[in-house]
């Protein structure tokens, strides 16, 4: 088999597995995230692999429940985000130089203050909750994109076809929609899914802090914060299995963003 | 005379991925013979971008790991592994590479000419490579992007003169430079073949060949197809051997202009037998039935059956 | 130069400016009532303290006036006073960024030399096995949340080694004036290490790029015809063309850097200004929290600033432009 195709099928497969954990969490029956003291303080074990907590409740479904959680919360921001990095980029491209100028400084403004300290200004802002993370992530995570976008643009624009395209009397729009953005497609997949890891990440950091998801929902960052409290009671499994439940699905978006650029991008595939 | 280089059935091709998922290899050398002798200037030429670097990459042993080579490459007689090769660069073969990118872009140039050895002795040779250059004191100090085009061509011819070389490797190496120079440089190049050294001018400039060189092997489409004395190609079209060559010959200024007809092929859709029967006037039903081999002809070489 | 250096003072300037305005507006938006928040929830205020607290703060003006009168104090270097510390907030931030500073100076000068060198391992080594299993783990770390590692540091050296203590950066009980300096250095190990081991990943692979660029270029070919051995090559060539660029990444990432501080404090109770950030957003210390932002602004615009002038004066094709 070619190394394309098996690349094409593990992308396949990696993006099956992130469904399946994230549809098995959406429908989740609330019953299982039930406290249930007869059974608390669990250590790992057949029946409860990822150990039980202080209320008795099953550690493996809350955390399969976060991270659906987080897998959504993902998806939506980064999209959001990769939206309007393309926007911004294909504007700074296109636009009179002064446009160009502003959006710039705009990045740089975006890019000033530390994430997490934006993160928390926003939170802030809207008064916390899911809102505040997904308005945030949203908000903090384009930059880089629309840098790439926009250099892009600049590059496809001084490309000869565009040039004789304008000759020809095509409107700017027609190029737009027929030669540059299709030239961004893959640079939008690969951006978007690159975006992913970045978003959960913060997600689960914001929330760790206490400005994300509000405590009652399992979410992995509060789940991690939580535990906190119980380490020096020996309680290592409450830190240990759902962080890495975590890292295993950043690094699965990791893989589907490698592969794809593998895929889009032969020229690093000839090395 | 004796052999210095020999360079038989070089082929080097590359790994690469088409649009899909087609994984292919392209030959961009095919069964490529050359030699070169001490005292001897064998000028390759042929057209600009057709891959005549990579046949003195190959030789040094210096190609991406994407690339295939094979064939077999000898130098005083004895076949070239990758561990004599490595001992032998910059010691016994010099290159002289064909452009500024070739110096490290941070480094100031006089300490780039010297190269990794600090001594007296190198310092004084690098002075006097400089002087015979005219590559002034105050250019000593400069980075490679202050030079100019023809400031870092002399540079780089400089860098040859540094190790007591027995064959040098030139790639295009008089373009920028006036015709002054060029010809300085070329003159210098034939004393040191006059001195026992060998020459190998890879160069796309027939006129500066014929100047200068004892010999011309003629590239095309990735392989070579005639080796001849510049005297032949002096005597013009009843000299040469190769329909290519005599084409060529006459396309020069001075004997008219006639450009041939076609364009030479795209190394990804090469023809099946000689590479030049699709544009040959001579070239009959056999041609484009199976590579043709190189075979003896007057005094030279030549890659054709029905050449003369 | 100099007129380049001027330009990039005045956007730093006029982006710090926009800084100020955009935080200010962020936090009037909230919802959050402020004195509320403070008093604490479920306590009741009378309307009486209540027209107090409003009144301290200048809440009951208008928008425009607020950000004015708030803006002409900043100016005068008064940030207010912090609702948490009850004092002014400039000597928190400046008592925690110390404290900061000393953990992130200490992460920073650690994951450099590490990342550095780990680059230039795995860029020589390309696609050997060495260069997979080291970027293996530098894509494993760089997917590991700062504060899952500061946890499971936590676990190992704290809990199970009982190596160091659980949170609170110096000794309980002890006046901060009388804290030894190798107490601070002992309370700092865990968090710094925590900082540098999620820090080093980005720039050992960004090093690692530039170095395969490095010996994929036309220079190194040309060192190589000339004989020079691996050695040679990154001595020569190698560190000379990949130190600025990784330079120039290390003072461009301060961003990062603070963000990860504010994590790794969170997690090992140190009392920095990450720290401080947190507990003024969640306590909604308004005037510490809108310091905080545009000191942490100005912190990673200072280090772009740096960047740029590394940039400039050690390579020689900017120098002179």
């Amino acid at each position: 088999m070619n190394g394309r195709i098996k690349l094409i099928f593990s992308i396949i497969a990696t993006i099956t597995i992130i469904l399946i954990i994230a549809l098995v969490g959406i429908l989740m029956d609330e019953d299982v995230l039930k406290a249930d003291f007869k059974i608390k303080n669990i250590e790992p074990c057949l029946e409860y692999p990822f150990g039980t907590d202080w209320m008795g409740r099953d550690m493996l479904a809350r955390t399969v429940k976060g991270l659906s959680i987080s897998i959504v919360i993902g998806l939506v921001a980064s999209i959001v985000s990769a939206v309007m990095a393309v926007i911004i980029g294909t504007l700074a491209g296109t636009m009179p130089k002064w446009v160009d100028s502003i959006l710039g400084w705009l990045i740089d403004l975006v890019m000033g203050i530390p994430h997490l300290v934006l993160l928390i200004l926003i939170s802030f802002a809207v008064g916390r909750g899911i809102k505040g993370v997904m308005i945030g992530i949203a908000v903090t995570h384009w930059t880089s994109l629309a840098r790439l976008v926009r250099s892009e643009v600049l590059q496809i624009r001084n490309e000869f076809y565009i040039k004789l395209s304008k000759k020809l009397g095509k409107s700017n729009i027609y190029i737009l929609k027929n030669h540059i953005l299709p030239h961004l497609l893959p640079q939008f997949i690969i951006g978007l899914v690159l975006l992913f890891p970045h978003a959960i990440l913060h997600e689960a950091a914001v929330t760790f802090l206490g400005f994300g998801l509000p405590p009652e929902v399992p979410a992995i960052g509060i789940i991690l914060s939580e535990s906190m409290k119980y380490l020096s009671a020996g309680k290592w499994h409450l830190a240990l299995f759902p962080g890495l439940s975590l890292v295993a699905i950043v690094l699965l978006f990791e893989h589907i963003g490698s592969n794809i650029k593998k895929v889009l991008d032969p020229y690093n595939a000839q090395n | 005379m004796s052999k210095l280089l020999e360079v038989i059935d070089m082929s080097i091709s590359f790994k690469m991925y088409e649009k899909g998922f087609r994984q292919s290899y392209t030959q961009v050398i095919n069964n490529l013979c050359i030699k070169v002798s001490r005292g001897e200037i064998l000028a390759i030429v042929g057209s600009s971008g057709s891959g005549k670097s990579l046949l003195a990459h190959g030789i040094l042993g210096l190609l991406p790991n994407n690339a295939t080579m094979t064939g077999k490459i000898l130098y005083e007689g004895k076949g070239l592994t990758e561990k004599r090769i490595e001992e032998l660069r910059g010691k016994k073969i010099a290159l002289v590479p064909q452009s500024v990118t070739y110096l490290d872009p941070l480094m100031r140039i006089a300490k780039q000419v010297r190269g990794n050895v600090k001594n007296e002795e190198r310092i004084r040779k690098q002075k006097e490579s400089f002087r015979r250059y005219d590559l002034c004191e105050n250019s000593e100090k400069l980075f490679p992007y202050q030079l100019s085009g023809g400031m870092a061509r002399r540079a780089l011819i400089c860098t040859a003169e540094q190790e007591d070389v027995d064959l040098i490797i030139a790639d295009e190496p008089t373009p920028g430079l006036d015709i002054e120079l060029a010809m300085k440089t070329l003159r210098y190049f034939r004393e040191l073949a006059d001195k026992g050294k060998g020459v190998l001018l890879i160069t796309h400039d027939i006129d500066l060949a014929l100047n200068v060189a004892d010999n011309i092997a003629v590239f095309y489409a990735g392989t070579t197809v005639e080796i001849t004395p510049v005297s032949d190609f002096l005597k013009g079209e009843e000299g040469l051997r190769h329909p290519y060559t005599k084409a060529l010959f006459n396309a020069m200024p001075q004997n008219g202009f006639k450009a041939v007809k076609g364009y030479q092929p795209y190394y990804k859709d090469l023809p099946k037998g000689c590479l030049y029967s699709p544009r040959c006037t001579i070239a009959k039903e056999e041609c484009s039935k199976s590579k043709i081999p190189m075979r003896q002809l007057r005094g030279g070489m030549v890659r054709c059956i029905y050449a003369t | 130069m100099v007129s380049k250096i001027i330009k990039k003072i005045l956007r730093l300037i006029s982006l710090e400016l926009a800084v100020c305005i955009t935080v200010f507006v962020l936090i009037t938006l909230s919802p959050i009532d402020p004195v509320q928040s403070y008093v604490g929830a479920g306590v009741a205020v009378s309307p009486e303290q209540r027209e107090n607290i409003a009144e301290y703060w200048g809440l009951n003006s208008s928008l425009e006036d607020r950000f004015l009168s708030w803006g002409k104090s900043i100016l005068k270097g008064d940030f207010g006073t912090s609702l948490i510390y009850r004092r002014p907030v400039i000597s928190v931030i400046y008592e925690k960024f110390a404290s900061s500073i000393a953990l992130m100076g200490t992460a920073w000068i650690l994951s450099s030399l590490i990342g550095y060198s780990l680059g230039i391992i795995m860029g020589v080594n390309q696609d050997k096995p060495l260069d997979r299993i080291i970027k293996s783990i530098c894509i494993l770390l760089s997917s590991t949340p700062t504060f899952w590692v500061g946890l499971l540091v936590l676990i190992v050296f704290s809990v199970n080694l009982g190596w160091f203590p659980i949170g609170l950066s110096v000794p309980s009980g002890i006046l901060s004036s009388e804290v030894r300096l190798i107490d601070k250095i002992y309370h700092m190990i865990l968090p710094a290490l925590t900082l540098s081991l999620t820090s080093f990943a980005a720039v050992a692979l960004h090093t690692r790029e530039k170095v395969i660029t490095v010996l994929e270029s036309d220079y190194v070919l040309f060192a190589k015809a000339r004989g020079e051995s691996q050695m040679e090559i990154i001595q020569g060539h190698l560190i000379r063309n990949t130190i600025i660029p990784t330079i120039t990444m290390q003072f461009a990432s301060f961003s990062e850097l603070f963000g990860g501080s504010v994590l790794v404090e969170q997690v090992f109770s140190y009392p920095g200004l990450g720290q401080a950030a947190v507990q003024a957003g969640l306590r909604s210390d308004i005037p510490l929290l809108l310091g905080i932002a545009i000191f942490s602004a100005l912190f990673v615009f200072l280090g772009n600033f740096i960047a740029d002038l590394v940039y400039g004066l050690v390579d020689p094709k900017i120098k002179e432009i």
